[in-house]
């Protein structure tokens, strides 16, 4: 059980429950929409950035535990930040889920995002944890297209 | 239905190496057959043997070997004809697997049969390969294609399946059993509404060649495919079986070696059917295997088979409902061994990810039936599904995993 329990850490499951800024929101001048074809699973990300800082971000959609809680993390990460430092994290974030099961975890770099460190142990559950990311990246960029995680 | 089980499920299990083991310190529960099934170990000794003696070219060689797996392979062929009730031998065309089969027909009668303003009738029970295929044909020659809804317990409505054959319905293709959610589809009386209106018919039979006695003839469709891999064959070999007049006058699919009488420099002659639609070397080894699976089937017998798994289904239906939140899709009678479920508002993927821990394996997302998802009002669903090798002690695994789930997740 102990793989399990690192992969669904108590913050995930509470996050799945209770997503944050679960919402439409109004104002947003960038938003994208993703897919995991694997699953059916879906989210769309809309984001209100000025000045080159994301001001509000929400997410919208349907997905398994991580894909909703990573959604919800990554909504509270990311807000305040500038366009820049999100992409960073979100590389970081995707370094991490990909990583080797040896490989040191930035935790001070990652913050909260750490709790996905038990992703890289199940391989086919990074496409779930990365899909909120890739969908805010195409938004960030306002490709029109919906992305997919394939 | 027989209510008894009268399969020696310990004595089958004992056929199926891979289900020795263990997943994760516990028993492998293999509830994942409508995807792929296992492999007994005269299909595993047969691809072996094959290998370690006979194997050569077929159709070309004057040699000893060469003749030995020409006979191998041909009487593969035989065996195929035999277990499917099809009285020609040539009407039997090998290739990769069910979704071949369907781009074969769509491509080598398809392509004239079909054109523009003409209809291809579906329904919301087929898999992507049997929808993809014909939105690439109907786009091509300018075709449009209708889709038969299915009633609250996911059979067809067969009321409007009538109502949409027209007389440019050129085709009706249809799965046989669905394997999102087991409905048996009545073949017969789908033929009979079609012949009304001078259709063709397809059946695709992936998830009924595992489990259920076939006969082509007596269904009376022109088109019949499916896949070895999940009736305890190899992967990439199935069956495209069509009335010898239909494979006499399609062209072929692929040109090449094989399936040439004559070639000049600008033209060819063909080989009759089937070979006609068998460019290449074909996959012998995995033929000969399939024989051997459907030797093995053939010996426990197709209705034992069913009657098995429609009784793991009953069984699983009446443990389940007291799981709180278990909710399953599907007919709650005549269905074959295919159980999708939703467990409360659980996702599928974290459903089967608990469930693996404990050493179950179960498919969860869309099963390739978007469409059908899309109808249900769910994006995935959860889906256990049975072989001869499955007992009630699978059953009980599953159910006891089901309410672990819960448990983890509260």
């Amino acid at each position: 059980m102990s793989d399990l329990r690192e992969l669904y850490q108590q913050v995930i499951i509470e996050h799945s429950r209770s997503p944050r800024n679960f919402k439409d929101l109004e104002g947003a001048n960038h938003s994208a929409e993703g897919y995991n074809p694997l699953c059916g699973d879906q989210v769309t990300v809309f984001v209100v950035v000025e000045d080159g800082t994301i001001r509000d971000i929400s997410f919208k959609g349907s997905g398994c535990a991580i894909s909703k809680a990573s959604a919800s993390l990554m909504t509270a990460a990311v807000k305040g930040m500038t366009v820049a430092e999100a992409e960073e994290l979100f590389g970081r974030f995707r370094e991490m889920v990909t990583s080797e099961h040896d490989a040191e975890i930035d935790e001070e770099g990652l913050g909260k995002l750490a709790v996905f460190s038990g992703v890289r142990e199940f391989p086919v559950r990074v496409k779930c944890a990365t899909l909120a990311w890739h969908t805010l990246h195409a938004a960030l960029e306002k490709k029109g297209e919906p992305i997919t995680t394939e | 239905m027989r209510g008894k089980v009268n399969l020696d499920v310990a004595a089958i299990r004992r056929d199926f190496p891979i289900l020795a083991q263990e997943v994760k310190g516990n028993r492998l529960v293999y509830l994942d057959n409508a995807a792929s099934a296992q492999r007994p170990r005269a299909v595993l000794e047969a691809l072996n043997r094959y290998y370690e003696r006979d194997h050569a070219n077929v159709h070309r060689g004057i040699h000893e070997l060469s003749s030995r797996a020409t006979r191998a392979y041909e009487g593969a062929r035989e065996t195929v004809a035999r277990f499917i009730g099809a009285g020609d031998v040539g009407e039997v065309v090998f290739v990769r697997g069910t979704t071949e089969a369907i781009n074969l027909v769509a491509s080598a009668w398809g392509s004239y049969a079909i054109g523009e303003g003409d209809e291809i009738l579906l329904t919301l029970l087929e898999h992507h390969s049997n929808i993809v295929p014909w939105q690439l044909l109907a786009r091509r020659v300018g075709a449009q294609l209708k889709f038969v809804d299915i009633d609250d317990e996911g059979r067809l409505r067969m009321e409007q399946l009538e109502g949409l054959l027209t007389e440019r319905t050129r085709l009706v293709a249809v799965t046989h059993v669905s394997n999102g959610l087991g409905t048996i589809n009545p073949v017969g009386e789908i033929v009979t509404a079609a012949r009304r209106v001078g259709a063709r018919v397809l059946v695709d039979g992936a998830q009924a060649a595992p489990h259920l006695p076939l006969d082509v003839k007596a269904l009376d469709c022109d088109f019949y495919a499916f896949s070895g891999h999940k009736m305890c064959g190899p992967t990439g070999i199935g069956v495209l079986w069509a009335r010898r007049e239909l494979l006499e006058e399609m062209d072929p699919y692929q040109g090449g070696g094989e399936m040439i009488e004559l070639v000049e420099l600008d033209r060819s002659t063909y080989k009759a059917p089937p070979h006609k639609y068998e460019a290449g070397t074909p996959n012998i080894a995995d033929a000969v295997g399939l024989a051997a699976a459907i030797d093995y089937l053939t010996d426990i017998g197709l209705d034992r088979i069913g009657a098995h798994e429609h009784e793991l289904v009953a069984y699983a239906l009446e443990r389940a409902a007291s799981i709180p939140g278990f909710r399953a899709f599907g007919p709650g009678r005549g269905r074959a061994g295919v159980l999708s479920f939703e467990l409360g508002d659980l996702h599928p993927h974290d459903v089967a990810q608990v469930l693996n821990d404990r050493g179950i394996a179960v498919r969860a997302g869309h099963h390739c039936n978007q469409p059908l998802m899309r109808r249900l009002g769910v994006t995935a669903t959860t889906r256990a599904s049975f072989y001869l090798y499955n007992d009630r002690d699978d059953v009980d695994a599953l159910c006891d995993g089901l309410r672990a789930v819960i448990e983890f997740f509260s």
